[in-house]
């Protein structure tokens, strides 16, 4: 029974249209038209509210202000719900990383995120791959029997073998050592 | 009006008043006291006739000392550009706010403020724009500093 009903779930994916820059051209507006047409994968229905939306497409630079918002967003979604976290911006915050004052690094500093897109912009198939790991991941994931278990994120675009916590450690490890403030000013 | 007639136009309306050099559109230096002065006589004469404010933005110059204010001014009926800038203190950056000429600087002019700490005397609601009102300190200050900036490694 579990089966069918992520099978089913993968396959109506419901995006919420929250864009906040130019990805959002990319994975809602050249997705959805006629040329690349997110249809084919049943996840065409964008919702403008939360409330009938279960995929949220994190598309652009999450800032300061924008960030409670975004978390607010996330939980007036319905269960269950999933995350993609679309270009450099939603995933480190990519060109704003450094010497920024207001650019959040990174929409999983504030909600998980299952996929990681990555691309500045992805192109529409990069984040059309990035939708089927999450239709895999659906049908293979969580069930009554196995809560919880899509929480490890999936990277769309790795080498298999490498996971995020190897990533970020290396990350940490080298920033580490020129800065002595450490990652995110010592927060991570 | 072409560009050189504009300028030599702009400079006899008082003494004070030089071309800045190196700029490829018509562009005059004033001194700050001035400023309101100036305007109102940019706005307000017929043959210059600038009834728009494109643009009001500002410069750090840190190592100089000093903010330089700059106004992109646009003329609807005669279609010309004239680029004003004037210099203040980086110590005391205060400037006479020309949101009574032209309404739009009043959220020009709380950009700037927001952004570099510029004051301007007789602002209607001189507040912050886009960061959160209890934000300490003014970003695009070069010398600007907080705990969430991120130093790029060597």
């Amino acid at each position: 029974m579990d089966k069918i009903i992520n099978w089913a779930r993968s396959n109506s994916l419901w995006p919420l249209t929250f864009g906040t820059s130019c990805c959002a051209i990319e994975v809602m507006m050249a997705a959805g038209a006629s040329r690349h047409d997110l249809a084919r994968f049943g996840a065409e229905v964008a919702r403008p509210s939360p409330r009938q939306a279960d995929l949220l497409v994190v598309a652009g630079t999450i800032v300061k202000k924008m960030a409670p918002r975004l978390k607010m967003l996330y939980e007036q979604m319905c269960e269950p719900k999933y995350v993609i976290a679309t270009g450099s911006c939603a995933i480190s915050g990519g060109p704003f990383m450094y010497h920024s004052y207001t650019t959040v690094r990174g929409a999983d500093e504030i909600i998980p995120v299952d996929v990681y897109v990555p691309g500045c912009p992805p192109r529409p198939e990069g984040f059309f791959y990035g939708l089927l790991m999450l239709q895999k991941l659906i049908r293979e994931g969580e069930t009554v029997r196995k809560p919880r278990m899509r929480k490890k994120p999936v990277l769309a675009a790795l080498p298999p073998g490498l996971t995020l916590s190897q990533i970020q450690e290396e990350i940490r490890m080298e920033l580490e050592t020129v800065t002595k403030r450490g990652l995110f000013g010592g927060r991570i | 009006m072409d560009a050189s007639e504009l300028i030599s136009t702009v400079t006899t309306i008082r003494p004070g008043i030089s071309q800045r050099e190196k700029c490829n559109r018509p562009s005059v230096v004033i001194e700050s006291v001035n400023l309101l002065d100036i305007m109102w006589s940019l706005q307000s004469r017929e043959d210059l006739g600038f009834d728009m404010l494109l643009s009001h933005t500002a410069v750090d110059w840190i190592d100089e000392g000093w903010f330089e204010l700059v106004y992109l001014l646009y003329s609807t009926k005669h279609g010309h550009y004239l680029m004003v800038s004037t210099f203040i203190p980086r110590e005391s950056p205060v400037i006479a706010t020309v949101s009574p000429i032209w309404k739009i600087a009043e959220w020009q002019e709380r950009e700037v403020y927001d952004m570099f700490g510029v004051l301007y005397e007789d602002h209607p609601d001189l507040r912050r724009i886009f960061l959160d009102d209890d934000w300490e300190g003014f970003p695009l200050r070069k010398d600007y500093k907080d705990d969430f900036m991120l130093e790029r490694p060597e």
